[in-house]
């Protein structure tokens, strides 16, 4: 009874192994199935060689444009701006103002408000969720870190612009309704989930035979964690300190709503209670201009502006990627 | 080496030892784990606010009018202003991130996890898709403008109402921008299907292909799922980019249906852009509507990430149980 119903469902060429591996129409599909995955992966390297393209061939050409006199409107004919525009102290491309400090230093006011905030806020939580939480608890609070990563940025602009300002920047101070301080302490809440979710993978991480050591020497809870996990997962937590650093850098959204730079014109201060741009505001503000008689130069800006906020985030990154591998590395 | 000094440092122990001796409850202690968890509720109270602060603020046009806010289009007067036109992008940009996305993402992870060997164009494509990933979203808004607007405009030419600032451009953008964080953490879940799993198939004659498609993509689908479900949800709220593509702040021009093809060549906006066009209104009557909109954008965007999370907790307490 059974013989036969072996014999129906295996084909004769079933005992060579040429059914199996010889095939043509096999080896055929394997070949097609290999080729498509692999262009695929190749798609990532051909966005960045774009990126990079599109960045460095306009910022050329502002920079280049800066220094012939045909940049600007054949019908406004002007002598050559020059790279001194590049040093002045406002920026307003409109006006062929062009002070890239103007931008920077309002990068760096509102990242080092956000790392103020995020940094102990992410860290803090972190080694609650890795060190202290059973896993009930983490079940029920990990989610909370996880939907505030997910509210989008222009969300958290808006808050900043209209709860942040008057409750917490305005209530302290005689800054106005939007100021880079305000745009900080939002973009901070934004990377508080960043810095939280890779503190805790370094922290979970460190093999627990570390902390047994630990405690079987007699150590608490709290000094097992401040002088055996933490020190031993560091370098995880400089990678999620840099990556939340760069994040912070290159957020927009709510920089454009809440720090208050006026039709992409910002003069340069260190105040944190002033209103002022940041790069990525300044792209956002060029780019939004529906000013029809805007030069070409003044909208190249925004791509050198681009191209500056690239370098900086790359570096960044490959600095954070060098800390995540010494992570693997030791364990 | 480094991670053994701290024990054996002097303080340590000496702290050690005072504990030991004390005995009782150790206060420096319990304040440590308080001021943790009042670490991790900050972001709650936070949440909280914000969540309170837009839902009351919106309540009156979600109350009152929800069906002229979803079906109009953005007009001059607060009273009338709908979102119609936000929605209808957004669903468009969802669609180019999951048509496009999503089958080129995992694929490149599959290469990555099952194919690649381990030379110098494996090691150029990891350390691409990590940086890429990194890359601040508005750059991504760089590379849609001088690359998909420009091609578009060639494309389209003088039948469209736009200069190549169109829903396509949108979409596609969008869809780059997505991909690093879908190759990521599918590859994250491929990583982790047992080898025995893929030697069962080999052993009964499968091919390379065949593995893969009947043994570790079902087996990695939730892990795969949740990380195409987190990215969806990000480029749903992204603004930026599409600022630097064009999209229409303000009003927008005819109104083409929800559903119609045509407007992939027409100008577009979306939710995070119409908000952002809310939000920069002057004037109180803007608050109301601004806030309503967010808590659409919030339902549709923690709807797929609450999916995510739901899934990813269902099918990891299957797999440890």
């Amino acid at each position: 009874m059974t013989a036969p119903v072996i014999e129906a469902s295996v084909p004769d060429e079933a005992g060579s192994a040429d059914f199996l591996s010889g095939n043509p129409r096999r080896r055929a599909k394997e070949r097609i199935v290999q080729g498509g995955v692999a262009l695929a992966a190749l798609t990532s390297v051909l966005v960045s060689v774009l990126i990079v393209g599109s960045l460095v061939y306009r910022a050329a050409q502002f920079l280049f444009g800066l220094n012939s006199p045909n940049a600007v409107d054949a019908a406004d004919a002007r002598e050559p701006i020059g790279f001194g525009n590049l040093f002045s102290d406002q920026w307003a491309p409109r006006f062929f103002e062009f002070d890239l400090k103007t931008l920077i230093f309002g990068s760096l006011i509102v990242t080092v408000v956000a790392m103020l905030v995020a940094t102990p806020l992410g860290l803090g939580a972190a080694i609650y969720l890795a060190e202290y939480a059973n896993s009930r608890v983490r079940k029920i609070l990990k989610p909370i870190l996880e939907v505030l990563a997910g509210i989008p940025s222009v969300v958290l602009g808006f808050f900043a612009l209209r709860w942040i300002s008057p409750n917490l920047v305005q209530r302290f101070s005689d800054a106005e309704g939007q100021s880079l301080l305000a745009a900080g302490l939002g973009v901070g809440l934004l990377t508080i989930p960043l810095v939280a979710s890779i503190s805790e993978d370094a922290m979970r991480s460190v093999p627990d035979s570390l902390r047994e050591a630990s405690a079987g020497l007699g150590a608490r809870k709290k000094t097992t964690t401040t002088d055996v996990v933490i020190p031993a997962a560091v370098s995880g937590l400089v990678a999620a300190f840099i990556v939340a650093t760069s994040r912070a850098i290159g957020e927009t959204m709510v920089v454009f709503l809440a720090a208050g730079a006026s039709g992409n014109s910002a003069q340069f201060t260190v105040d944190p209670l002033e209103r002022g741009s940041t790069m990525t505001a300044a792209m956002a503000s060029q780019a939004s201009g529906t000013d029809g008689t805007i030069s070409e130069l003044a909208f190249n800006s925004l791509f050198f502006v681009g191209f500056v906020l690239f370098a900086i985030t790359l570096i960044l990154n490959l600095i954070a990627d060098r800390y995540v591998r010494r992570v693997r590395q030791v364990y | 080496m480094s991670v053994v000094e701290p024990i054996l440092n002097r303080r340590t122990s000496e702290r050690v030892e005072a504990q030991l001796s004390s005995g009782g409850i150790n206060i420096a202690n319990h304040i440590f784990k308080w001021a943790l968890l009042a670490c991790l509720l900050f972001s709650l109270i936070v949440l909280g606010v914000l969540i309170y602060d837009v839902v009351t603020d919106g309540w009156t046009v979600l109350s009152t009018r929800l069906d002229t806010f979803l079906a109009n289009p953005t007009r001059v007067s607060a009273d009338e202003s709908g979102v119609f036109q936000g929605l209808r992008g957004t669903f468009w940009i969802g669609i180019f991130v999951i048509f496009l996305t999503f089958p080129v993402g995992i694929a490149a992870a599959i290469y990555l996890e099952e194919y690649a060997t381990d030379n110098w164009l494996t090691r150029l494509i990891d350390i691409n898709v990590r940086n890429l990933a990194g890359v601040p979203s508005v750059v991504y808004g760089i590379l849609g403008f001088t690359i998909f607007v420009s091609l578009l405009k060639g494309l389209y030419g003088d039948v469209a109402l736009s200069r190549g600032n169109t829903t396509t451009a949108g979409g596609l953008t969008l869809a780059i921008l997505a991909l690093p964080v879908v190759i990521i953490t599918s590859a994250e879940a491929i990583r982790a299907v047992p080898d025995s799993l893929r030697e069962a198939a080999y052993g009964v004659g499968a091919t390379k292909s065949e593995v893969i498609k009947s043994h570790i993509l079902p087996y990695a689908a939730p892990g795969i799922l949740t990380g195409t479900l987190l990215s969806l949800a990000r480029a749903l709220g992204e603004a930026a980019p599409l600022i630097l593509v064009g999209a229409v702040q303000g009003k927008l021009g005819p109104k083409t249906g929800f559903f119609e093809l045509s407007q992939l060549g027409e100008k577009f906006t979306a939710m995070p852009i119409v908000i952002t066009d809310f939000a920069k209104q002057p004037g109180a009557q803007w608050v109301p509507v601004t806030s309503a909109a967010i808590v659409i954008l919030l339902l549709v965007v923690l709807g797929f990430n609450a999916a995510a999370v739901l899934l990813r907790n269902r099918f990891e307490g299957k797999r440890e149980g």
